[in-house]
């Protein structure tokens, strides 16, 4: 019987160099992988492969030199361990993220917690090219946030609480974009300025701010072939419910526009960017209306 | 509330001489040594220090009451020590 390459590819099976050897791609949502799994891959590898993994660019895991008559029995074994195969091809791919606020003290959202609902409603989905989501906490962006297609970086909007203050002065030397200045005993931030790294919250010794977590997106990132940085073309966002409505839109403009094989910020700039603004656009400014 | 002039320093610290984390081990092992109320100058770096040392002041329980920002890009950061546990 033929083997079907594709359906291969699309289960997260890699075809080799080598006859008949596959690299076998696991499911990783934001490079989280619990003590089991781990141990469930490092048995697979050791009695299916050759006893190493990869480490892929994006936070995958792959087992290389899976034989293709042990597919299924490596599928099962992995099943039993929590563990799934990955896909490759034309749809989206593992959704990356740092650790976030949940661990990092830089980071202003819960990254890991948005990477699994946006792979939760998006993973695997056929488009018409592959497709990449990445989740970084904040400024610092150790997620490289504009080389996805599409990007979200979390930031932490400020409003100064004045009854709080004692005026020491931490937040406007702290801040590295100069937003905060003091004039008269009150502190202004000039929102202009403001790229909502949440230093000043973060830094300041009496809780003197009030915290409005947000998401800032990019769309159209490449860092292949062609390499490209996503760009923003919205405000920050300050709800989850806004953020889905968003990038419903921008998924729903790539499948409705593109051409087969055809990397997102390439339909941008063949349907024009102006169209793909002013969608993007519709979708921020309607939603809640 | 006096101006960081008007403070009266008990003891001080120079923090710019170590790196994260040794910069606020440092300062509490400073700040221990006094008593509940007395005043602590902390010399630090811009930027980690500066970061990270108010607020784990705060965590620990004392107060802080000021920071200068020096011509050579320290900082003086002007603590109140909390009560002991």
């Amino acid at each position: 019987m033929a083997v079907d390459y594709a359906v291969l590819k699309k289960g997260g099976f890699m075809r080799q160099k080598q006859k008949n050897r596959f690299s076998l791609r696991l499911k990783v949502v934001g490079g989280h992988l619990t003590s089991n799994q781990l141990l469930t891959i490092a048995e697979t590898a050791e009695k299916y492969g050759e006893g190493y993994v990869h480490l892929t660019s994006r936070q995958g895991v792959e087992i290389p030199f899976i034989r293709l008559d042990d597919i299924d029995e490596v599928k099962t074994k992995l099943a039993e361990g929590d563990c799934e195969p990955g896909v490759c091809g034309a749809r989206v791919r593992t959704v990356t993220s740092c650790q976030g606020k949940a661990v990092c003290p830089s980071g202003c959202i819960d990254t890991y917690g948005l990477a699994e609902e946006i792979s939760e409603r998006f993973f695997a989905m056929d488009l018409p090219h592959k497709f990449k989501f990445g989740v970084t906490g904040c400024q610092n962006n150790c997620l490289k946030s504009e080389e996805n297609d599409i990007g979200i970086k979390g930031g932490i909007e400020v409003k100064w609480i004045a009854d709080k203050c004692i005026s020491c002065g931490v937040c406007e030397n702290i801040c590295r974009v100069k937003a905060i200045t003091t004039e008269g005993g009150k502190i202004i931030v000039n929102e202009d300025k403001c790229n909502y790294c949440g230093r000043c919250t973060k830094a300041c010794p009496v809780d003197a701010w009030e915290n409005n977590e947000g998401y800032i997106v990019s769309f159209g990132g490449l860092f292949g072939n062609t390499v490209w940085k996503g760009e923003e073309i919205i405000p920050i966002i300050n709800s989850k419910e806004q953020l889905f409505v968003v990038i419903d839109a921008a998924v729903d403009f790539f499948k409705n526009h593109a051409n087969p094989g055809e990397r997102f910020r390439f339909t941008i700039e063949r349907v024009g960017k102006g169209e793909f603004v002013k969608t993007i656009k519709e979708a921020y400014y309607g939603f809640g209306k | 509330m006096a101006s960081a002039n008007d403070i009266k320093i008990d003891d001080y610290v120079d923090i710019t001489d170590v790196v994260c984390p040794v910069t606020f081990v440092k300062a509490k092992v400073a700040i221990e040594e006094l008593e509940t109320g007395q005043i602590l100058s902390v010399h630090m770096n811009g930027g980690e220090p500066l970061q990270n040392v108010p607020r784990s002041m705060k965590e620990e329980g004392h107060r802080v009451l000021k920071l200068t920002a020096n011509d050579d890009g320290t900082y003086d950061l002007i603590v109140e020590k909390g009560e002991e546990e």
